[in-house]
This record gives C-alpha cells, sequence and structure tokens, in this order.
C-alpha cells in the first residue's frame, strides 16, 4: 500500500520544489533531477508490485488519517471551486455557462456531503494490475516528456519572444497534473477521486492558456468548459449515489460490484470519461487544446487527461457489459472512431492530424471497454499503452521537426529521411507505430476485432462493432501513409543540414522509439503481466465472463519476425549500398535541371506535387457536426437505457 | 510438415504461377480484343530481359522500400500458404501495399506521386471490404487460421455469399484493373504515364513484377477460400474462373474517377459486406 503513496506525494513536492527554484538554471536542473526521480521510481514500484502480484488490492487507512484526508479533501474541493472561479474572470459573451457549471458543480457536492450523511468509505485505495500498468504509463511517459520539455520550452521562448515566460509555474503544472493522475488512478474513494479529476482539469486549462494569445485563452476556456460538464455529471453521480434508490456508496469497487443497479451512475461518470478524453460530441476541446506548447499536447495525448477519461470508462466497464446502454456508449467511440478518422485525411497540419488520431484510437479504446467482455478489456488495455507510447513520441517528433524547419505543415516535411535521417526515421517508426503490423497498436486492433466477434450479447453487436472497425481503418491508413510518403519523398531543393535537435530531446525520442518499436516483445509481457491479471481479477469476483481465448505465440512469433526484416532490410541496405546509376525523375522528357521542366513559354518551372486531402469530397466541419448530433443522440440512449 | 512444403511451394513456384496467370490474362485481353495476342510465358521473358538492362533510379531509397514491398508480400503468401493467420496476413499484405507507394513516393516526380496517392485513395476504398472479409471467415469458422478454414462446412460460400460479391468486387481494384485502374493505368492512358512505376526500371521494375505476381497467387488463394469446403477439384476451376472473369471486366469498363471508385466500394462493402456480417451474427447465434 505505502508504495503508491511516493507516486502521489513525489510528483507534488516535486511541482512545489521547482515552483520556487530561484533561477532557471537551478530550475532547470530540478526539472530533470525530479523527471529521472520520477520515472525511475515508478519502475520500481511497477515491477515491485508486479513481482508481488498484488490482484486487486484494497486498502484502509489508520482511523484518523482517514478523517484528516477528508478534511482536506473537502477543503481541496472548495478551494478548487474558488481558483477555478477565479479563473474565470477572462470570459467573454457566450462563456457565462463556465462559472455557472462551476457554481452548479459545487452546490450539487455540497448537497450530497451535507443533506444526507455521505457513505463511509472503507477502502479509499485501490491497487490492481491495470492501474499498476497505468502509473507505469504516467510516470514513464510524463516523466520523459518532462525530460524533453527543458530544451523545448528554452527554444520555444527563443522562438515566440511574445510569450511571457512563466516556465516555472509550467514545469509544476507538469508535475502537479502527474500526480493527480496517481490519484485518479488509485483512489477508491469516488470524492477524493472526483478532486484528483478537477485537479487534472485546472492543469489543462493553465497549461492549454500559456501562451497568453487570445486564441490560447479561448480555447482553454473551451477545455474547461467541457470538462465542466463532465464534472457537473460526476458530481451528480456523486449525489445519486448518496441519496438516490441504488446502491449507497462512494467506494469505486462498490459501485463496480453492484452491477447493473448502478449504472445511471455509471453512466453520469462516464459522460465525464467521455468529456475528458474529447470524445464526440466533446471533442472539439482537444483540436483546440494543439496551441499549447507540444510537450503540454503531447501529456494531453499521451499519459494523461484522455487516458484519465479512458481509465475510468475501463473500470466501469462490468456495469455497461451487455446493457443497452452499453451498447450505445459503445456505438459513441465507433461514431467517433469513424468521424474522426476521415476528418483527420482533411488535415494539413501536423497536431490536428495527431490530435484526430488520438480522439479515434480513444473512441475504438471507448467501443472496447463498453463492450466489456475480457478479450475486449485486454484489448483496451494494451491500445491505451501502446497508444501512449507512440503518440507521445509522434507529439514530441513534431516538436523537434517543427524546430528544425520551422513549420508544423505536412507538406513542409517533404524529404525529412533526407535532412534529418535520424530524426525521421524515429517518426517513421512513430507513425509505423500507429497503424502498420507488426506494431502494438496495430495487435490490439487484432485483439478487439477477435473481441467482438467472439462475443455473444445482443445479436449482432459484435458484427456491428467489427464492422465499424474495418470502416475506420481505411482512412486511417490513408493519412498516415500520406504523411509517410512525404517523409520519404526526395526534396526538391536539398535545403542545408540544420544543427541536430539537443541532446536530452534526442534521448527521450530515442527511449520512446525503442519502447515502441519493441512493442511486438512488450505484448506477450503486457499480457501476461498486466492485462491477463486485471480480467481474471475481475472474473474471480464474478464481475465479468472467465476469458477463453488468448493471442496464439505463433501470431506474436511471424510478427516478431515482421520486426525482424523491418529493421534487418534497412540495416543491410545502409552496410551495403548498392551502386545503381542516378537519374533524374520522368518529366515528359522536358527536364532542364534536377526536376524542373520547360513549361509553357520557355519558362523553367518546378515539377511539384502535393498528398490528397479529399477536402472538396467531404468537409471535417460537416462531420464533425454530423458527429455531434449522433453523439447526443446516443448519450440521451445510454442515459435512458440506463434509467 | 505440410505447412513447411506448402510455403516451400509458395516461395518457389508462386512466381511461376503467378506468371503464368499473368500471361493468360493477356491472352484472353488479345482474344477479347480480336488479337493473337503475345505466348502464354511473355511476362517471364519481360522479366528476364528487365534483368538485363540497367537500372537507373532517382533516388537509391527507392530501392530499400521495393525490398520491403517484396519481403512484405512475400510473408503475407507466406503466412497464408501454411495454414496461419488470415488476419495477420492481410496485414502484412498492407505494410506491402503501403512500402509500395513509399517507393513511388521517394521519388519526387510528379507521376509517380500521383500515382501513389491513387493507389493510397484505392487501398482506402478496398480496405474495409477485405477486412471484412476475413471478419466473415471468423464467424463462419471461429477462426481466423486459414487451416481450419480449409475444413469449414459445405454451406460456407452460401453464408458468405454477399461477402464474395464484395470481395470479387475490390478484387478488381487490387489486381488494379480497369474501371479501377487508377494509379498504374495499364491501357496506355497517357494522364499517368505508369503512374506508381514510372521512375521504377530494370532490376527494380522486375522486382515489382515479381511481387505482383506473388499477390496474384495471394488472391487467387482468397477465392480459393470461399469454395475450399468442396474440394480442391471443384474450389480450384471456380476460383480461377471468378479470377479471370475480372479480365472480362477490365475489357469492358472505362475507367472510374477516384471519388466514384472511393464510393462505390464503400457502398458495396457496406450493402454487401457489413449486411452479409449481420446476418451470420445472427443466424449463428
Amino acid at each position: 500500500m505505502w508504495s503508491i503513496a511516493p507516486l502521489i506525494l513525489l510528483p507534488f513536492v516535486a511541482s512545489i520544489a521547482v515552483l520556487r527554484a530561484p533561477d532557471a538554471h537551478t530550475r532547470d536542473r530540478r526539472v530533470k533531477g525530479w523527471s529521472i526521480t520520477l520515472i525511475v521510481i515508478t519502475l520500481l514500484v511497477g515491477i515491485g508490485s508486479g513481482l508481488g502480484s498484488s490482484e486487486h488490492a484494497l486498502y484502509a487507512l489508520p482511523h484518523w488519517l482517514q478523517v484528516l484526508l477528508d478534511g482536506l479533501f473537502h477543503l481541496a474541493g472548495l478551494l478548487l471551486a474558488g481558483v477555478l472561479l477565479y479563473l474565470c474572470r477572462r470570459i467573454k459573451g457566450r462563456e457565462w455557462y463556465i462559472p455557472a457549471l462551476i457554481l452548479v458543480q459545487t452546490g450539487i457536492l455540497f448537497l450530497a456531503e451535507t443533506a444526507a450523511p455521505p457513505p463511509r468509505v472503507e477502502h479509499p485505495f485501490a491497487i490492481d494490475p491495470f492501474a499498476i500498468l497505468m502509473a507505469l504509463i504516467i510516470g514513464v511517459v510524463g516523466g520523459l516528456i518532462a525530460l524533453h520539455a527543458v530544451p523545448y520550452m528554452r527554444d520555444y521562448h527563443g522562438h515566440a519572444p511574445g510569450v511571457p515566460d512563466r516556465r516555472n509555474g509550467f514545469y509544476a503544472m507538469i508535475f502537479l497534473f502527474l500526480a493527480a493522475m496517481f490519484g485518479v488512478v488509485f483512489a477508491n474513494q469516488l470524492h477524493w477521486l472526483f478532486v484528483f479529476w478537477e485537479i487534472t482539469t485546472l492543469c489543462s486549462f493553465w497549461l492549454i492558456a500559456y501562451p497568453g494569445t487570445e486564441e490560447a485563452t479561448r480555447n482553454a476556456y473551451r477545455a474547461l468548459g467541457f470538462n465542466l460538464i463532465g464534472g457537473v455529471a460526476f458530481a451528480v453521480a456523486l449525489l445519486w449515489l448518496t441519496m438516490g434508490p441504488g446502491p449507497h456508496t462512494w467506494a469505486l469497487d462498490r459501485l463496480v460490484g453492484a452491477g447493473h443497479l448502478a449504472l445511471l451512475p455509471a453512466a453520469l461518470i462516464a459522460i465525464a470519461g467521455l468529456a475528458k478524453s474529447a470524445q464526440l460530441p466533446f471533442s472539439s476541446w482537444l483540436l483546440g487544446a494543439m496551441v499549447a506548447p507540444t510537450p503540454v499536447s503531447a501529456l494531453l495525448h499521451s499519459s494523461t487527461m484522455v487516458k484519465a477519461g479512458v481509465f475510468i470508462l475501463v473500470k466501469l466497464a462490468p456495469v455497461f457489459h451487455g446493457t443497452l446502454a452499453g451498447l450505445s456508449l459503445a456505438l459513441i467511440g465507433g461514431l467517433t472512431f469513424v468521424l474522426t478518422s476521415l476528418a483527420a485525411v482533411n488535415q494539413r497540419n501536423a497536431k490536428p492530424v495527431l490530435a484526430y488520431s488520438t480522439i479515434a484510437n480513444l473512441g475504438l479504446i471507448v467501443m472496447c471497454a463498453a463492450v466489456g467482455t475480457a478479450e475486449a478489456l485486454w484489448a483496451a488495455i494494451l491500445l491505451i499503452l501502446f497508444h501512449a507510447l507512440a503518440k507521445a513520441l509522434l507529439f514530441l517528433g513534431v516538436g523537434s521537426i517543427e524546430h528544425l524547419i520551422g513549420s508544423r505543415d505536412i507538406e513542409d516535411m517533404e524529404g525529412l529521411v533526407y535532412r534529418r535521417p535520424e530524426l525521421a526515421a524515429m517518426f517513421l517508426i512513430g507513425i509505423m507505430g500507429m497503424f502498420l503490423a507488426p506494431f502494438g497498436m496495430l495487435l490490439s486492433k487484432y485483439t478487439s476485432l477477435q473481441a467482438f466477434l467472439s462475443m455473444d450479447l445482443l445479436p449482432g453487436e459484435g458484427a456491428l462493432l467489427a464492422a465499424i472497425l474495418a470502416f475506420g481503418s481505411g482512412p486511417t491508413l490513408f493519412f498516415w501513409s500520406k504523411w509517410m510518403g512525404r517523409l520519404v519523398a526526395k526534396p526538391h531543393r536539398l535545403q542545408p543540414i540544420t544543427t541536430p535537435p539537443p541532446r536530452d530531446e534526442q534521448l527521450v525520442l530515442g527511449s520512446l522509439t525503442a519502447l515502441t518499436a519493441l512493442s511486438c516483445a512488450l505484448f506477450p509481457l503486457i499480457e501476461l503481466g498486466f492485462a491477463m491479471p486485471y480480467t481474471s481479477g475481475l472474473a474471480a469476483l464474478g464481475l465479468v465472463p472467465v476469458q477463453t481465448m488468448a493471442i496464439p505465440w505463433e501470431s506474436v512469433g511471424i510478427m516478431t519476425l515482421m520486426l525482424g526484416g523491418l529493421f534487418a532490410l534497412p540495416l543491410a541496405f545502409w552496410l551495403r549500398p548498392p551502386s545503381y546509376l542516378e537519374t533524374t525523375p520522368y518529366l515528359s522528357g522536358a527536364n532542364v535541371g534536377e526536376d524542373s521542366y520547360r513549361g509553357a513559354m520557355g519558362s523553367e518551372r518546378l515539377a511539384v506535387s502535393h498528398g490528397y486531402y479529399l477536402t472538396g469530397f467531404f468537409a471535417e466541419r460537416t462531420l464533425m457536426r454530423l458527429g455531434v448530433l449522433g453523439a447526443l443522440v446516443l448519450g440521451l440512449g445510454m442515459l435512458g437505457g440506463s434509467l | 510438415m505440410n505447412a513447411w512444403l506448402a510455403a516451400l511451394a509458395f516461395l518457389l513456384f508462386g512466381p511461376l504461377f503467378g506468371a503464368l496467370l499473368a500471361g493468360i490474362d493477356r491472352r484472353l485481353t488479345a482474344r477479347m480484343q480480336a488479337r493473337q495476342g503475345p505466348p502464354l510465358l511473355q511476362p517471364i521473358y519481360d522479366v528476364l530481359k528487365l534483368l538485363e538492362k540497367d537500372t537507373l533510379v532517382v533516388t537509391l531509397l527507392q530501392g530499400l522500400y521495393l525490398w520491403l514491398f517484396l519481403f512484405f508480400m512475400i510473408g503475407a503468401g507466406l503466412i497464408l500458404f501454411t495454414g496461419g493467420d488470415l488476419l495477420l496476413s492481410l496485414f502484412a499484405l498492407t505494410v506491402s501495399g503501403i512500402f509500395l507507394c513509399l517507393a513511388a513516393d521517394a521519388t519526387n516526380s510528379p507521376y509517380s506521386h500521383l500515382g501513389a496517392s491513387r493507389e493510397l485513395m484505392l487501398m482506402m476504398a478496398y480496405e474495409p471490404m477485405l477486412l471484412i472479409t476475413a471478419l466473415g471467415f471468423y464467424l463462419t469458422n471461429h477462426s481466423f487460421r486459414v487451416s481450419e478454414i480449409l475444413e469449414a462446412n459445405a454451406w460456407q460460400p452460401f453464408q458468405l455469399f454477399g461477402i464474395l460479391l464484395g470481395f470479387l468486387f475490390v478484387l478488381t481494384i487490387k489486381l488494379r484493373k480497369s474501371p479501377f485502374d487508377l494509379s498504374t493505368s495499364h491501357h496506355g492512358h497517357q494522364e499517368l504515364v505508369k503512374g506508381l512505376t514510372t521512375d521504377f526500371s530494370g532490376h527494380h521494375l522486375a522486382l515489382v513484377e515479381v511481387g505482383h505476381w506473388y499477390e496474384n497467387i495471394i488472391l487467387l488463394a482468397w477465392i480459393y477460400l470461399f469454395f475450399a469446403p468442396w474440394g480442391p477439384w471443384l474450389a480450384l476451376p471456380i476460383a480461377l474462373i471468378l479470377f479471370f472473369l475480372e479480365v472480362l471486366v477490365d475489357n469492358t469498363h472505362a475507367r472510374l474517377t477516384w471519388s466514384n471508385t472511393l464510393k462505390a466500394s464503400w457502398w458495396v462493402a457496406l450493402g454487401f459486406g457489413t449486411t452479409n456480417l449481420f446476418f451470420l451474427a445472427w443466424w449463428l447465434r
């Protein structure tokens, strides 16, 4: 039990230490030191608990500590509401709903705490293999992102002189964010979990608003507002759990154990989860969040924030298993998956592509969580891990590329393979990691397809979800491959080689690349070490049916062979490059220079071509409008189905 | 043991039979156009000749991507012919296709780029239907393993009828036949020159050809799988007939635009594929 205390406390202490650093040099050193400490401690705790095989352990605190913490969290809740209200001082016109939501949320919580005695929670903390894996993701990936942020932010302020330098607060917020994430993952007391949950909302608001521009402020308010809608739903769930006819408990394990009786509060918490993980109809806040510096995006998209949303959905999965409300939830995920994959095709800017792909993959995780069979939960857990690794790599990679070439436009990344081979190779592995065999994300998709087809719940449900996955895969393949095509294209004018990214950035990118590439090896490890113990623990509690199937080892073997080929061939090519005669590309025989041709009126013209973005075929706006409408209907269906 | 033999046979004789299929294809096409047509082994002569020619490249890296294309193509075939996992085989086939596009993208010729973009568009068009096909096999056999699909019940071709129709539709795209030959333009439409393969020559072009021979065999095997429970004496001729029906389609249709191709194949995947999947799930419950 005490092993998780340092995880929550350490980033909290780090946050204060960084905030109070006297000068820039000390601060940067402290950020580095604390990040590395965090990574090491997380690994130690993770491996330690993995070896201890702690399955679904619940922990009680001494009475005095519990009373003290209860008081502290009540105070923290009030303080948080105060801070959020204070932050609302710069709202404009239509954003009046944000302070209103804060007041409503605080009011509901106050009602829940005073009108009836709130239920006592015997075990305020819980540890299970899934929570341990989440902690590993938060600590290791989060720590790496913080490490990457030090050189990145130095460059950032060099490039953007107008932005006020508030880096002490910036790093402090990142560590506070990580602390709150650990709290969300390990808390079993729902009110405490809610306080941690709202701290992540606060941190994300502050970090998105960091550039201080009008656009950043507006987008930060949107993120705050949408997450507060989820927060209000969460508060209503707490009220229902205090005064409603259903289960009278504030303990997450009791809530999940109540099964279908707890459907309404679970659906309400699921709304909070959907808002946090940027699913339709809430998804626009995550797109707006890309105005923030790249480490923030990396953090929001990979190890924190959106992962908190799907984490709670996976936890609640046994409640939704086999219900109409669960089907509605799965369809919200499916709708999000298909529509955002299509919308990503339209994007030319790297960050929206990554953002839409995050939302799409989270949709897939929501589908798996809502289905709630043991196999689907494995798929969800594996997707969470592999997505966190590859997405962190891609965001940080975009950050490094942007500082090299001064642009985030995909078309401008043409020829990166020739300009910065090592960076391009890492980035290509990141992209392949998102959608191609033999990497982890694809294996997880395989698992989810199998899980959908082998469940026997509502007739046709599995086939429907599997078909949705099939349709979403097409555009996914298109927009990633198009981007890869740009990276490998021979550049028209070979730009001068710029200075390489700073050493720390390369180190972080390198470790994330290694983790992404090793996914074949990680796959069985994660499955045996975390996913299977988690679901078998749930099965032992009678919450999900016992699983019958496993990933055949033969498939993992084949994937490993493919991975071997994928690395061996470039290696062989590098060691013994072939010697063919290089020539100019075919330009109908009208070549003038390397890649220019004789155009009309005898002028020399550069032969340029761009990728397809299909903006005339379908438009992002229409897709998203359709999606919001559909998701609202499905959301009402979910609430209606849980009554 | 059997699996190893099958793998070896695919590796050695796969391209040979693939070349024969290509040869028959050209002969049939010629006859449909009232021409004599080349000898049956012409594709092999072509490749042998290509191997003797100089290889010119725009960038040396295009060779690497082409080798990766061939590697994953053969990988896909090996998984299939050793009775392995159909879905994994499909994934390998996808990777292979993407490396072909990357090879074309690596050159900086607008013709190649256009070909690669269109090829990606076609992949987006056929991918859902191919996945649904694999899913259909899973529903009838409760397994993605080819060795178990081979022992399916005799009703399989009827159970998967809608999916078979959908598969045949996207097969036209996969074989780059008209009306879907957007990315390579086999019939000498000039706007694309040779699309995807414009900037490959010599060894590289030979490599692409051999890759396509392997692909022919893999796709033929997919059709065979539908009818596999009827035994090879019935299933193989049916598969061949259906395969060569594509030649007829090729010669009787004008090329579609990419937007129509995309729309048509997604509607087919939705109308035939998903509906079939849905009924199957209902029925086999």
